[in-house]
């Protein structure tokens, strides 16, 4: 090895070396212009993609107007915390701070805790709202060290009358990860965003939604906003203008105070609902950041059950209410209305005595009478004479068993007896004791509060309502039901005397002169009455109340169904049909005498809400349990299926003994007047 | 020759062809640090800019060091360079973590950065000192091997695996050029094929093997490792021939590129001045690397020959790797492009490379090679 032969090595390795590096270097070049100009284009949108950051403006949603414009379900301007659980770092170190910054209860917290665990990640999850200027700049500053909190200003969903209109309306919430299963949107992932949850706001979602905004903001990887590029206003949705009138609806509402019941009132002209109420019911203001455990402790624990619409799903044995339209089927088969019985305080049927609920009996009695002293006997002897079908055809014709197409899911329709039907139900004949059950509304009878109130509308006009929810000025009017005018004339005079005469609901009597109600008073049995005598007790073995009323009797313009449930009979519900039917006429009047309630209640509606709320966040703050999931469809479990015969009615009435042999007291409906007692069959 | 009459000997000697465009090189980068920051001279841009003046009159100092120092220095300072990284390693074992500078109040000092001209110097010394009948023989082999060794597991413990492989690359091309037998390096070539799995295995470290992994498919994890790459790629690819314009970068400024003035330098400069200004850089680099080994060919002997090629290759592999790595041919490691990322250490590695060669010149100059 020499040194010359070592530096010619030298020289050609270096040039080696020199070639490999100047081929890197034409290999970068290469790549360079590979990438930027081959490849130019997709880089170029990828990199605007990072740029241009577009986030959706949830639309507004489309207002819900009573049918004189007032809103039922507006927005309300507010500002707004969300939490997008993927982009979380530290989520026990910023639910601290947010909850020092936010001053949030520790029940608050925990029901965030549960909802962060229960969304899918990049599902946002509500951490605040309606907060005040201040609160929202405090969180809007220390973004830097909150990881995937999003402030935000927008609009959330205002219900004015507050849990009056729950039932009705509906409530709105964040989407869940089954909407976002069934509607692949982003827009339900984007913060702020609320869907209908129940009722009308479900029903019409679409129609309410609105097309989302969209914001172009230039932002940094960090989130960081540098500047606006441009935003596309949202496109509100469209309103939408219902029958209901708003201030007769929060009047029926309060006007339940603390019982639990239902109130129906419908236009006898259109078949227009006017109310429709259900009490009590959960706030659905309350509701729009998903149902915390304190919410869902307290409803769910009351007997009351807030989350159930009794108008829709209530089954109540409508009592003594059915006597008009049996009566209008005897008229219509050709009995002569001034036939009479004598009514000695019962009538033998087979082997059994069934009693009036007068035990002193009403002495002769024809069809006038008949209905306004509810005499049970008159009722018992002609309708063994005129037959069941004739009968439940009658009460179909009247609405009763009805599905009316209304925008609800998990109605129930209850059950209009006759023999093919307890053939089909349960392979038995039908025995003259299942007529003359029917015919005073007990036994196998079932009927829901909506259809109660189709029937005294129908009963009161003649004519043949479809109850409607959604306002419609250019309807046609209903066609007529067909009844005789003096059919008709004879059972309102008779209803007339109930409340204006000799009957049972002398205190029924509207204050507004001139103006006349009529109405029929009804008494469910919820147990025999071995077992108590319906009026007092345990709350939940007493008789449900029952009234239907139409005014004025003599042209009738409105038409209302009221159950109050183990009200301990029809004195408690006709109390509230008076009020309801005089704000109809005079409201100064009817609120007078709410007012006078309410200071006894213990405050209106939202304060006494508000005062069980705080009893209840005081005694159990975090302890609750936290709500079951998508707790808040109560409808998921009722039965949707029209024609289905529910399994267990959603009452809490008895159910109707499927052997009558085997029950040892006949069942009849006490009016409030009597103090009925049990007496076996001989 | 009138000019030079005005001009001191001592500047026209210097080698203008090769400061002029190293010069232009990082002004541009100044611009582009400028632009990084925000359309602000702090924190680098003005920084970047002072530093390579004042380590450009180091270089032309360095330039002026007779060769014999360079070789009584040569064992002493790659000594004191290790000492340096066990020092570093245990400070950072102290600390808690790993740390690889020094702190010596004025600048953070990296002995590793400084251990990648220490390593070619070493072994220029050791080879120019090996008798030629010991070239194919262990004795040639062996002491590189384990002057290599040292610094590169000390420098893997840090861990640093850039740094280390540019170590490493410095030493192998060494022997290399100083005429060891090819057949070691086809079979090392092969050895090393064999070993690279086993490495990936048992050697690296997790966030090591991830970035590899990561590298092999970047969208397998686009907001994790592969973001960096990911990332780069869009912010030169969507630069174009001409750049979005200067100050215009939104990959950079809107924070999507990482280390947008380090690292990631040339991503930051291709996205506003396009593949125009990546040639641009590209360029000055083979002016430089070209005039390197120009400058290694007509050395007057072997240490000095062997000391321009190594300074040349060292230079080469931070491009090389940094420029594969932003464009996706390599994966992530922390390597930083010389001239154009800021940072001092390394601004200060390259020019002692630039200086060194820059003394190989004037030595040739002095002594032309036929005449030894």
């Amino acid at each position: 090895m020499t040194a010359s032969r070592l530096t010619q090595s030298f020289q050609r390795r270096t040039f080696l070396l020199g070639a490999v590096q100047g081929g890197v270097g034409l290999l970068l070049a290469g790549r360079l212009g590979y990438l930027a100009v081959a490849q130019n284009a997709k880089y170029r949108a990828a990199s605007e993609s990072n740029r241009v950051n577009l986030s959706l403006i949830p639309p507004r949603r489309g207002w819900v107007l009573d049918r004189d414009g007032v809103a039922l379900a507006a927005n309300r301007a507010d500002f707004r915390v969300d939490l997008i659980p993927d982009r979380l770092v530290d989520r026990d170190a910023t639910l601290a701070s947010l909850q020092t910054l936010l001053a949030l209860s520790a029940d608050h917290v925990a029901d965030i805790r549960d909802k962060i665990d229960q969304s899918r990640g990049f599902q946002p999850v509500e951490v605040a709202s309606k907060l005040d200027w201040d609160t929202f700049a405090a969180i809007s500053v220390r973004l830097p060290e909150l990881p995937g909190v999003i402030p935000q200003r927008g609009f959330s969903r205002y219900y004015p009358a507050g849990a009056a209109v729950g039932h009705l309306i509906g409530y709105v919430g964040p989407a869940s990860a089954d909407d976002y299963v069934r509607e692949h949107n982003p827009l339900l992932i984007t913060p702020g965003f609320k869907i209908g949850k129940d009722g009308l706001e479900k029903a019409f979602e679409v129609h309410l939604r609105g097309v989302p905004g969209a914001r172009r903001i230039e932002a940094t990887a960090g989130g960081r906003v540098v500047r606006e590029l441009g935003t596309r206003e949202d496109v509100p949705g469209q309103p939408m203008q219902l029958t209901i009138h708003a201030g007769l609806q929060d009047y029926a509402a309060r006007r339940i105070g603390l019982e639990s019941g239902s109130v129906v009132v419908m236009d006898c002209q259109t078949g227009d609902v006017l109310a429709m109420v259900s009490m009590p019911c959960y706030d659905p203001n309350a509701f729009s950041d998903g149902i915390g455990r304190i919410e869902w402790k307290m409803l769910s624990e009351d007997d009351h059950v807030p989350l159930r619409n009794k108008v829709l799903r209530g089954l109540y044995p409508p009592g003594s209410t059915v006597k008009p339209m049996v009566a209008l089927a005897f008229l219509e088969a050709g009995l002569d209305p001034k036939a009479a019985v004598t009514c000695a305080g019962g009538l033998r049927v087979g082997n059994r005595v069934f009693h009036c609920w007068n035990h002193h009996g009403h002495g002769t009695t024809d069809m006038m009478k008949g209905i306004y002293q509810s005499c049970d006997v008159y009722f018992y002897h002609f309708a063994q004479q005129i037959g069941m079908d004739t009968i439940a055809a009658m009460m179909r014709r009247m609405g009763l068993g009805g599905q009316f197409p209304l925008p609800y899911p998990g109605q129930s329709y209850g059950t209009v007896p006759d023999p093919a039907w307890k053939q089909r139900k349960y392979h038995k004949p039908w025995a003259v004791y299942d007529t003359v059950n029917a015919t005073i509304g007990q036994g196998y009878m079932l009927v829901n509060p909506l259809q109660q109130a189709v029937y005294a509308a129908r009963l009161a006009s003649g004519l043949n309502h479809m109850p409607r929810l959604v306002l419609d000025r250019h309807a046609a009017p209903p066609p007529s039901m067909g009844f005789k005018q003096d059919h008709l004339d004879l059972v309102h005079a008779a209803m007339n005397e109930v409340v204006n005469g000799r009957g049972t609901a002398g205190k029924a009597r509207l204050p507004i002169p001139g103006v006349q109600m009529a109405g029929k008073t009804g008494t469910a049995q919820v147990v025999g009455l071995n077992m108590g005598n319906g009026k007092s007790g345990e709350w939940k073995r007493r008789d449900h109340g029952h009234f239907i009323a139409f005014a004025p009797f003599d042209k009738p313009r409105y038409a209302c169904a009221v159950v109050i449930e183990h009200g301990g009979g029809s004195g408690a519900a006709y109390p509230v049909a008076r009020d309801v039917m005089t704000y109809l006429f005079d409201q100064g009047k009817a609120l007078a005498v709410l007012d006078d309630y309410e200071r006894q209640w213990g405050g209106n509606l939202q304060q006494r809400m508000a005062a069980k709320y705080a009893t209840y966040a005081a005694r159990f703050g975090a302890s609750a349990p936290p709500p079951p999931r998508e707790a808040a469809e109560p409808a998921g479990t009722a039965t949707d299926e029209p024609g289905a015969e529910p399994a267990s009615p959603e009452t809490a009435a008895a159910s109707p003994a499927p052997e009558p042999e085997a029950q040892p007291l006949p069942t009849t409906a006490p009016e409030p007047a009597a103090t009925p007692s049990a007496v076996p069959a001989p | 020759m009138m000019p030079r009459l005005f001009v001191p000997q001592a500047l026209a000697r210097q080698p203008w062809q090769v400061i002029v465009p190293l010069t232009l090189l990082t002004l541009f980068g100044g611009t582009v640090l400028y632009s990084a920051a925000g359309g602000r001279l702090q924190p680098w841009a003005a920084l970047h800019v002072i530093r390579f003046f004042g380590f450009l009159v180091m270089a032309m100092l360095l330039a002026r060091v007779p060769q014999p120092w360079f070789k009584r220095a040569a064992l002493p300072g790659y000594g004191l360079l290790c000492g340096l990284l066990v020092l570093v390693e245990l400070i950072g074992r102290i600390g808690g973590g790993s740390q690889r500078w020094l702190n010596l109040g004025f600048m953070t000092l990296q002995p590793s950065e400084l251990m990648k001209p220490a390593i070619v110097l070493v072994l220029a010394w050791f080879y120019a000192m090996l008798p030629l009948n010991e070239l194919r023989g262990a004795r040639a082999i062996v002491p590189p091997l384990v002057l290599l060794a040292i610094p590169a597991a000390l420098v893997m413990l840090q861990p640093d695996l850039g740094t280390a492989l540019a170590i490493s690359f410095g030493a192998l091309v060494m022997m290399f050029l100083a005429g060891l037998p090819l057949w070691l390096f086809i079979g090392g070539g092969a050895a090393a094929a064999i070993a690279a799995p086993v490495m990936f295995f048992f050697v690296l470290h997790d966030y090591q093997r991830k970035r590899v992994l990561v590298f092999l498919d970047p969208e397998s994890d686009p907001l994790g490792s592969g973001y960096h790459i990911t990332q780069s790629k869009i912010a030169i690819g969507s630069g174009g021939i001409l750049g979005k314009g200067f100050g215009n970068g939104s990959q950079s400024h809107l924070d999507y590129l990482p280390e947008a003035h380090t690292d990631f330098v040339f991503a930051t400069m291709a996205e506003e001045w396009g593949m125009l200004g990546g040639l641009f850089v590209l360029t000055v680099f083979a002016i430089v690397l070209g005039w390197g080994l120009k400058v290694a060919l007509r050395a007057p002997d072997r240490f000095s020959r062997l000391l321009a090629a190594g300074m040349v290759t060292t230079i080469f592999f931070y491009v090389c790797i940094n420029m594969m790595m932003v464009m996706g041919l390599a994966p992530v490691v922390g390597i930083p492009l010389p001239f154009l990322s800021h940072g001092g250490s390394s601004m200060m590695t390259n020019m002692i490379c630039i200086g060194t060669i820059m003394a190989v010149d004037r030595w040739a100059r002095l002594r032309p090679p036929g005449l030894r």
